[in-house]
Order: C-alpha cells, then structure tokens, then sequence
C-alpha cells in the first residue's frame, strides 16, 4: 500500500486525500493518533490492527453510546471483531467529517442503527438503538408501553411501504429532511 | 521501451492496414519476421499482444459488415488466446472451456469487438458499483497476485464459498454482459504485461475513427468522474484504493495517447493543466482550512460541550469576520487617507484641543472615556475636515466618508441575508412535522460530544424528550387547571411587562441627568455619575434576564416554548434600553443644536470683535493669527454621539469580561475549593458550576453588533474597537467554557435555531440603520467640524460630486433618474415582482405538498399491489407444490429453472440479500422444491404475472408475508 506505520508516504497520503473527505492535516493527525494505538512491534507493519477495546477509549468515542456499532460498522476484519487498520480508522473519519455528504453519512448511519447487520431496521433495532439513546440508567429507561408507542410511531412514519421495518430508501428519505443531521452526525479528532 | 514499441507499431501500420485479416498464420509470420530485428526480450509477449490487436482489428473490420462470417475466425483467435493463457495460467481445463464459451457468446453479442470491449470498459465501472460489489472485493484480493487464471478458475478453487459460486453461476447464466465484465479486465489487463497493454492500446488508437475516438474520450472523462465520486462512495477503503489505481492508470494510459491527431499537443496540454489545477486546489483547499482561526479551539469545545455551544463560536467566529471587513473599509478608506494626507493635528480648530481643555487632556480618567486628545483625533467624526480633497492623490474625503458610512450598512444587510438564505436553503422544506419521532430517533444523538458530563445531559434531554413526545401523542392538550396557568402566564407577562417599564424609565432618567451633570461640567462629579448611563445599561441588561428566567418559572411552558419566550423578552428589554437611550440621545442632540446656534451668533460677533480690534491697532497689518485652541467653537453633536456609543460599547465589554471572571471563574473556583470544606455538597448542590448560556451571549453579541451599526457613522473608530472587543472574547470565553463551565441541562440543537438568530441580527441591523439614517437625512450637520461642515444635509456631498467631478450630461441623468416620476414607477415595480415572487414560492410549496402527497399515495397503492402479488404468489407456491407432488419427476426440471432465474434476481439487486441467497439452488433439480426459501415465490411474480387459483395453506402465508414483500419494495428503489 506504500505506507509505513511510521510515516505515510507522499502518494498515499494524496491517495487518502482524494478517497476521503478529510484534508491532508486530517489525516496525518488521524495516523498520528492511529499510531499511538498500536503495540510497539506492530508500528511497523502496514496492515496493523488496532481491538475495539482500544479504539472505543479514544475521547471522541468514549462516551458514545453506538461506539461498539461503529467500530463494528467500519471493521473489514474478517473475524468480525471490530478492530480496525488505520485504513478503515480513515473510514470511519471521512465518513463522520465535516464535508462528507449526507447520502454517505446517512448510509452509515443507517449501518450503525442496523444492529443486527440484517439489512433493515426492525422493531428489534428500534429497541435497541432507543435503549442506546436513553442510556444505561434504570430510572432513565422507557417503561414497555411507552417503548411500544415510540417504535410504532416511529413506523408510522417512517415506514413507507409498511413492512414493518425501516430500510436503507425509508431511512435516507427520512434523514434527509432532518435538518441538523448532517451537523450532528460528525467526529472530529 | 513504451517508446520503442511506439515506433515499432507506427512502422507496422501501414503494412497492417493493406493486409487483409482473413489469414492469421501469414501475418504473424510477416510479423514475427519484423520483429526479430527488435530487441528480443520480450518477444513473446509481443507476439502475444500483435495476436491480440490483429485479433481485435479483425473483430472490428468484420464487426460492422460481417459480422456472421467472422465467427468461425472469431472462435479460433479467442482459443488461440485461451490457449496462452493457459500456458501461463495451468487454471483447470473445465474453467478455461466454459470461459472460452462465454467469450464466444460476448463477442458474438458485441458485435463489434472493439467498441464492446470499450463500453465494457465505461460500463465495468458502473457495474462495479452497483452490482458485482462483491466481485470486486474479490479481485482486491487477488488481483494483485496477476495468477493469470480467470477469475471463474478462482472461484471454482475455493469453492468452499458458496456464495460466489452461487453468483458466478447466476452471473453466467443469466447476464451476458455481466460476463464479459468480470472476465475481460481480468483476460486484458491482468494477464497481459503491462508493456504489451500499453501497445495494443496504442495501436488502436492511432486507427480509431473519429467516433470511437469520442467515445474513448468518453471513457476516459467518465473514469475521471468515478474518481472524483469515489469518496462519496460507502465502500472500504481498499476497494476505494484499488478502483482508483485502476482508474487513474486507464486515465493515464489513453490520456496520453488520445489526440494523436492535430490537437494533441493542446489536449496534452490541457490535460496537464487540469491536473496541475486540480493539485492546486487541493493544496489551497488544505491552505484554506488551516488558515480559518480558531478552527482547533471551537472544534475542542464542540467535542466537550456539543454542538449547540460551538455554535455560538462559529457566530463569535462570523461575526469577528465581517467586522474585519468593515474595520478594513472605515480603515482603509476613511481613517488613514486623513490621518495621512488632511491636514494635521494643531493645524485647524476641529483638530485642536481647546484651551480650556487643555490641561486634563492628557489624564487617563479623561482619555478613557474618550475626551481629549481621543477626542480631538482621527477616531470621531468631528475631526474631519470637510475640504473637498485631500493630498496628492485628491482623495474625495467627505464622500468616502458618506459613501463608507452607507457601504458598511449596505454590506451587512447583503451578508446577513445571504447568509439566511443559505440556511434556509440547507435546512431544506423547513419545517416539516410530519417525521417528528424518527428525528428525535435517528439523528437526536451529537456524535461530537466526548465529555462524560454532556452525554448524561444529552441521554437525560433525550429520555425526557422521548417522554414528552410520547405524552403529546397520548393526550393531546389535557391540561388540569387551566384557568391557574392562564393566570400565572398572564401575571408573568404584567411582571415581565412592569420590568421593561421600569428598565426603559430608568435608562430615560438617567440620561437626563447625565445631561445635567454634564451641562454643569463634568469635572465636578464623581466616576459613577459620570458614567451611569452604560453602567446602569449594563446592569439592567445583567440582572434583567436572571429576573425574567424567575418568573418564566411560574409560566410553566415546554423548555423550548420557554427559551423562545425568554430571548423574545431579552430581546424587548435590550431593544427598549436602546432605544430609550436614542430618545434621550436625540433630545441631547437638540440641545447641542440650541447650544451651536447661540455659538454661532456668538462667534459672528466675535469675529466682527476681532476684526474691529485689528482694524483699530492697524490697518495694513497681516491678518491676525490665533492659535486655532483659542478660536470658540460648536458643540458638535456628531461626535458627542460617536463618543457616546463608544462608552456604551467599552462598559459593555468591561461588564460582559467581568461578569465572565466573576460569575463563571470566581465561582467555579469557590465551589472546587470550598467544597472540601462545606456541610452540603457544593459542585452538585445550590451554587454549582455555571452554565454557558448560548441565548444570552448570542443576544449579547447580536446588540452588540446593532450599537456598532449605528455608531459607526459618527465614531469611525468602533469597528476596531468591535474587532479587538470580539478577539478578546473569543479567547476569553474559549478559555471560560473549557475551564470553569459544565454543559447545559437543557441541550438544545443549535442549528434549528440558527436563521431565529440571524433574523434577529436582521431586525436589529434594520432598527439601527433607522436612527442613523434619521439623523444622516434629517438632521443639518454641524457648522464647523465633520467632513459635511458647511453643507445643508451630509447627502449634499452626492450632488456636489455629481456636479463637480462627473460631466454634466451625467448630472442631467442623474436628476432626471431621482424624479419622483420615475422612481415611484420602480419601487411600484419592485414591489410588484416581490409580490409576484412570493406567490410563485407558494405555489411552488403548496405543488411540493401536492407532490408528497402523491408520492404517499403512490407508495401506498405500491404496498398493496405488492402484498396482492405476494399473495398470489404464495398461492402459486401452493399450486406448484400440489403439482409437483402429483406429477414427482416430470416437473423438475422447469422448476429449477424458474427459481435460478428469480435468484439472480434477488440478489443481482441487493447487497444485504446475499445474507439470505447464500445458498444457490443445487443442481439436482429435486432439492430445488424442498428449499425453504421464502424468497422464491415473490419474486417469481414479478417475473411472470400470475393468475392465481385458491387454496394456500393460512400459516405458511403468514410466516413469510413480511420477506416476501420486502424484495419488491427494494426493487422499487
């Protein structure tokens, strides 16, 4: 790939310029901080993997509630792990970087809130992502009824073909009329 | 050596061209024959490669007239080429035959061998994209290996993936095209060096037509588009990487040898400009980011405290940057040509300090409220001298006074409403309740919080939000004692009213008296009365909103019902202390006026004094020269007010400093360190961390900014002030916020509220141009200072220019065009085409509801249609199953082909569905019936409309109702 751990090589680092969204200072302080996450022997080798475990304690994804679905999302290792090289760590920037486009954003987005990677959102996934969104906190939990109005609300008008599930059309439609999505969904190391 | 094989072609090619292709054998003897004078590394690759051209030329010779007789020529050049590959390759027999076939079956489809292969080349690209995702992913991985073997060979090897087996099989059964795409990049361009690839191209491109020439160019201009596209494309990096590697080597590869022909050099040239331009842009773009201040700094805060507090940086931010401009255009054009080339300090009246001021007119007290040699200088209005031109280069100084003074407000209305336009644009239709829930669902979380605190605020917000939603839904309006919320809200609004009052009376005495103390001479009082007026402006505008936010408690509103509430009534307060303090301002100019008038009666007889004293002493002497300290002079209301709102503007930004220190940094400090030592917990308890409130300071910053509008016409200094008023603040509050605030209980999403803040920027930028326009138009201007001196109206300078620097016919136009018989024609003009844009707008939404409407509806007889085929199919299912169980054997066959057949149906289309196609139907046609695919039925609708008979089984249907119908509604999309 032309890349050492060390340090990017020139072609590479306008590679990365033109498949991403970020800019080239971007991404050098995306591999500088990528580069801290590694072991040691691993900083020499192009294709490291960095665990979830240690991706999800950098601050800008610490205290995200969908920081596990995202590592999983943006993951291209093959025992489904969540861990990520840095080319995937870019990924997940670009992706959640300022310029990106809404039809970009609002596909991993729809990934991200897919839970159980099945391709449509269910009534399962509602679940899960509001219990996401509430927190962990007992007190702060939708009782079942109120959890069984939200998603069947949350169906009504979202699901257009009324399948009982939200898929990738439905959601991008419904995101793309939300005014402040595309300022929200960003990361920003 | 790309060269040298250039050369060899150029040689080749006539030769080439007179033979005629029917015979294979003969042209590459001839071939071969030349060729061994060539260096003879790489001869067998080059045979190879002629192989190929010659075959391709023979393809497209044929391919428009003979196209049938060339099969038999057709078949065996493609063996000849199979047979190579497998000399390199060693894949397995079977692979190389069925891909032999399929290579028959693409070029016979093709036609024209040549023009196919290049649109496979446009359309692989597209392919990629959309369909063979998968594939794709396969040659990342081994494509880089170049083993030569086709891409089926690699399938069939590790076979263990039934997946890809299942596709490739759909793949060659059902789609040609498709074929021919996953095999042909990898016949050409991966088995082949890169050298002989190189060639061929070559070759071909110098006896390409001018149409096929076109339709490279095509290629090419599409692969740079697929370039340019590629990272808004959701796929993983390496696939990214590899397609752009492929694509830029094709660009490359035909780029340079595509205007062979006359523009050539021009197209060579055009080629390198572009890239050259296109580095440039990226360079500059990474420039530009860098250089846009404080982007580190506001991206910190957005990360700990969300983005409803960035959001007020990037207005701190925005605002910072027009001021910038505008202190550039009252810098530029009004304050250096007169400090450089007027005339100087001491030399005239207007810019001297008067005896009597003399001998304070250096004290701090007296220079920091503006007095004195501040006074008396370049900052005020009065200073300026009102001769025509100044210095060498005849600068027209009072009309780029004027012209300034109009330009700044002009300018900020452009950049304020452009800048609304634009966020409406964004935020698209706008208010649209109709996905009330999803919101809150899918886009309620800030992906940029990282601060622990803020996530449990935004979990808690959220919860409740959640809460309310749903509350809202259930009983809508159930409110349990009216009549006490009617009455407290009523109450409230008395207080809030009696507040306004009371603050707009209190402004009003005050500036009263500071009239009187001020015609008593202002040496005689202490600091605090000297400086009520903006103290007493300051601590109202403190202490006012924390008493409206006590009393918005007895309202009990929604949080958000309320901060509107709250803003509109901060924002009444701010307007009515302002413009109170304009009434008493223009009842102090009337005064001055009085003032000036009895100066200038008083200055007549004194001149006629002086003029008799001299006459008396001497005759013929030279006029007398007073020092211009001595000589009496106006009051100058100008800049009493220039110096008036520049007090205003620095107490205001001493108070908002301290109240930061104080209210924010102070407290933060007592409560972390008192806390170790106190009977209640002090962090969590009553005293607490403070909040950053975005509302107060947006407010803040926005009346700020209408005070410099309207100042600035008087006290060309503000924008200075407001530039260096703004830089600290920025610092200062940065600091603030990450060091001594805790984030807001009550997150609000900042950029819903975004265009509430411009329009209020809107309406305060319009209520400050008033005054200042009311005074420019309707009041005379001082006698003797300010660049207007002497003329009846400041807008006197226009007429004088136009008369004296323009010629006269321009005059004439000019005169002519102010009419008020053409001017009422145009502003009647102008308001018809408001009216008739605003109506075409409603009428533009109201078709954009229609529309949406339509689209319901739409989807909605979609859905049934759906839900009747998928019933119709399970009764299918049902049918064929009973048949198939009558009649075991003779049915298989038919079956099996209808199910490969909606296969590749499902799955060509969907990515996710490979999760459920994963296993192919085998080829025994008896399996094929017991597959307990839920899929098959519903899509074998689609492909064949059917008429259905009764009797399914209940059960089965609803089982798989919910997948069957989900295929269509994929299709749809």
């Amino acid at each position: 790939m032309g890349t050492t751990a060390s340090q990017l090589s020139k072609e590479s680092l306008s590679e990365y310029q033109e498949l991403t969204f970020l800019t080239k200072q971007e991404i050098l302080l995306a591999h500088k901080r990528f580069t801290e996450l590694l072991e040691k022997h691993e900083k020499d080798q192009i294709d490291a993997r960095v665990p979830m475990g240690k991706i999800i304690t950098l601050p800008e994804l610490k205290s995200n509630p969908f920081k596990e679905r995202i590592c999983r999302v943006f993951s291209t290792s093959e025992q489904k792990d969540g861990s990520l090289t840095f080319e995937d760590f870019l990924d997940l920037l670009s992706a959640f970087s300022d310029s990106a486009t809404l039809e970009i954003k609002s596909h991993y987005a729809f990934r991200i809130f897919d839970f159980d990677d099945d391709g449509t959102l269910d009534c399962a996934d509602l679940e899960k992502l509001v219990n996401c969104l509430t927190g962990e906190t007992n007190d702060a939990k939708l009782s079942s009824t109120e959890m069984k109005q939200l998603i069947s609300n949350i169906l009504e008008e979202s699901d257009i073909d009324k399948d009982g599930t939200v898929n990738l059309s439905e959601f991008q439609h419904v995101i793309s009329r939300s005014p402040d999505f595309v300022s929200s969904f960003k990361i920003v190391l | 050596m790309v060269e040298k094989f250039f050369q060899d072609h150029e040689r080749k090619m006539p030769r080439d061209s007179l033979i005629t292709s029917e015979n294979d054998s003969e042209q590459d003897a001839g071939l071969s024959l030349q060729e061994e004078h060539e260096s003879k590394t790489h001869r067998t690759k080059r045979r190879d490669g002629d192989r190929q051209k010659k075959k391709r030329r023979n393809e497209r010779r044929k391919g428009g007239t003979r196209a049938g007789e060339g099969e038999e020529d057709l078949q065996a050049v493609s063996e000849k080429r199979e047979r190579s590959k497998r000399k390199r390759a060693k894949s397995k027999q079977e692979t190389s035959r069925r891909e032999n076939n399929e290579e028959e079956e693409a070029q016979l489809t093709g036609g024209k061998g040549t023009k196919a292969r290049k649109d496979i080349r446009n359309e692989k690209t597209r392919r990629m994209e959309k369909e063979e995702v998968r594939e794709v992913e396969e040659n990342v991985d081994k494509g880089k290996k170049k083993q030569g073997s086709t891409k089926k060979g690699e399938k069939k090897e590790d076979g263990g993936k039934q997946l890809v087996k299942g596709k490739a099989r759909e793949v060659k059964k059902k789609k040609h095209k498709k074929a021919e795409t996953s095999s042909e990049p990898e016949t050409s361009e991966e088995d082949d060096d890169e050298e002989e690839d190189n060639d061929k191209d070559v070759v071909r491109l110098e006896c390409l037509s001018p149409e096929e020439l076109e339709k490279l160019k095509e290629a090419v201009d599409e692969r740079k588009k697929l370039i340019q596209s590629l990272r808004g494309k959701p796929w993983a990096m390496k696939k990214k990487l590899v397609t752009l590697r492929e694509s830029q080597e094709f660009v490359e590869k035909y780029e340079g040898a595509l205007g062979k022909g006359k523009g050539r050099k021009l197209y060579a040239y055009k080629v390198l400009m572009t890239k050259k331009w296109m580095k440039f842009q990226r360079d500059f773009e990474n420039f530009k980011t860098a250089c846009i201040p404080w982007e580190m700094k506001i991206k910190e805060i957005e990360s700990h405290f969300g983005s409803s507090v960035a959001s007020y940086f990037l207005f701190l931010r925005w605002m910072y940057g027009i001021n910038m401009i505008l202190f550039g255009l009252t810098f530029g054009l009004v304050m250096v040509p007169e400090a450089l080339m007027g005339r100087p300090y001491g030399s005239m009246p207007r810019k001297t300090v008067p005896r009597a001021e003399e001998a304070s007119a250096m004290d701090f007290a007296v220079l920091w409220d503006f007095g004195g040699y501040a006074q008396y200088s370049v900052l005020f209005y009065g200073y300026y001298n009102n001769q025509r031109t100044v210095g060498w280069l005849k600068f027209r100084m009072p009309l780029s006074y004027f012209l300034v003074g109009v330009g700044t407000v002009a300018y900020s209305y452009m950049v304020v409403i452009r800048t609304m336009a634009r966020n409406a644009n964004e935020s698209g239709v706008g208010d649209d309740n109709s996905f009330n829930f999803s919101w809150k669902m899918f886009t309620s979380w800030d992906y940029l919080i990282g601060n622990a605190e803020t996530a449990d605020n935004k979990f808690a917000s959220i919860t409740t939000s959640f809460k309310e939603a749903i509350l809202e839904e259930q009983e809508s309006h159930k409110d349990d004692n009216i009549h006490l919320t009617r009455f407290l809200r009523v109450l409230a609004n008395f207080l809030v009213l009696c507040c306004l009052a009371g603050s707009g009376y209190l402004i009003y005495f005050v500036v009263r008296r500071s009239q009187k103390f001020a015609l008593d001479g202002l040496e005689n009082h202490t600091w605090w009365e000297r400086n009520e007026v903006n103290m007493v402006m300051s601590l109202l505008g403190m202490f006012c909103p924390m008493l409206f936010d006590v009393i918005s408690t007895l309202e009990n509103y929604h949080p958000r019902v309320a901060l509107q509430w709250q803003l509109g009534r901060i924002f009444a307060l701010f307007l009515g202390n302002l413009y109170t303090f304009i009434i008493a301002l223009m009842d102090e100019i009337n005064l001055k006026r009085k003032e000036e008038k009895i100066v200038k009666f008083n200055i007549t007889t004194w001149e006629a004094s002086l003029y008799n004293g001299t006459v008396s002493e001497n005759s013929t002497a030279s006029p007398v020269t007073i020092h211009p300290a001595d000589v009496p002079r106006g009051p100058c209301w100008e800049t009493m007010v220039g110096q008036e709102f520049v007090r205003l503007i620095i107490s205001d930004t001493m108070t908002t400093y301290i109240t930061l220190l104080i209210g924010d940094f102070l407290r933060a400090v007592l409560v972390r360190f008192l806390n170790y030592c106190w009977c209640w917990d002090l962090e969590a308890g009553f005293p607490s961390y403070s909040e950053f409130d975005v509302s107060g300071n947006v407010l803040g910053l926005i009346f700020n900014q209408g005070m410099i509008w309207m100042g600035s016409f008087y006290a060309p200094c503000l924008p200075a002030l407001n530039v260096i008023r703004l830089h600290v603040s920025m610092y200062l509050q940065c600091w603030a916020v990450m060091c001594c605030n805790v984030p807001q209980e009550r997150v609000f999403k900042a950029s819903g509220s975004n265009n509430f803040y411009m329009a209020m920027l809107l309406v305060i930028l319009f209520l400050s141009t008033l005054p200042a326009i009311y005074t420019i138009v309707s009041i005379p201007p001082s006698f003797d200072c300010g660049p207007f001196s002497g003329k009846n109206r400041m807008f006197d300078v226009i007429h004088e220019t136009l008369e004296s620097d323009f010629p006269p016919w321009f005059s004439k136009v000019f005169s002519y065009a102010s009419n008020p018989g053409l001017v009422l024609p145009f502003i009647l003009l102008m308001v018809l085409a408001i009216y008739y844009l605003q109506s075409t707008s409603k009428s533009y939404r109201e078709a954009n509801v229609e529309l949406k409407k339509k689209l319901q509806m739409q989807n909605e007889e979609n859905k049934r249609k759906n839900k009747r085929a998928a019933l119709k199919a399970q009764m299918d299912l049902e049918e064929a199953r009973m048949t198939a169980q009558e009649q075991q054997r003779n049915n298989n066959a038919s079956v099996q082909d209808q199910e490969n057949d909606t296969d590749i149906h499902g799955s060509g289309q969907r990515p996710y569905q490979e999760k459920y196609g994963c296993n192919p139907p085998p080829p025994v046609g008896g399996r094929g019936r017991q597959m307990p695919s839920s899929r098959d039925p519903g899509s074998r609708t689609y492909n064949r409309g059917n008429h259905g008979p009764s009797g399914y089984l209940p059960g089965f249907a609803r089982q798989s109702e919910p997948r069957m119908y989900r295929v269509p509604s994929l299709q749809r999309h």
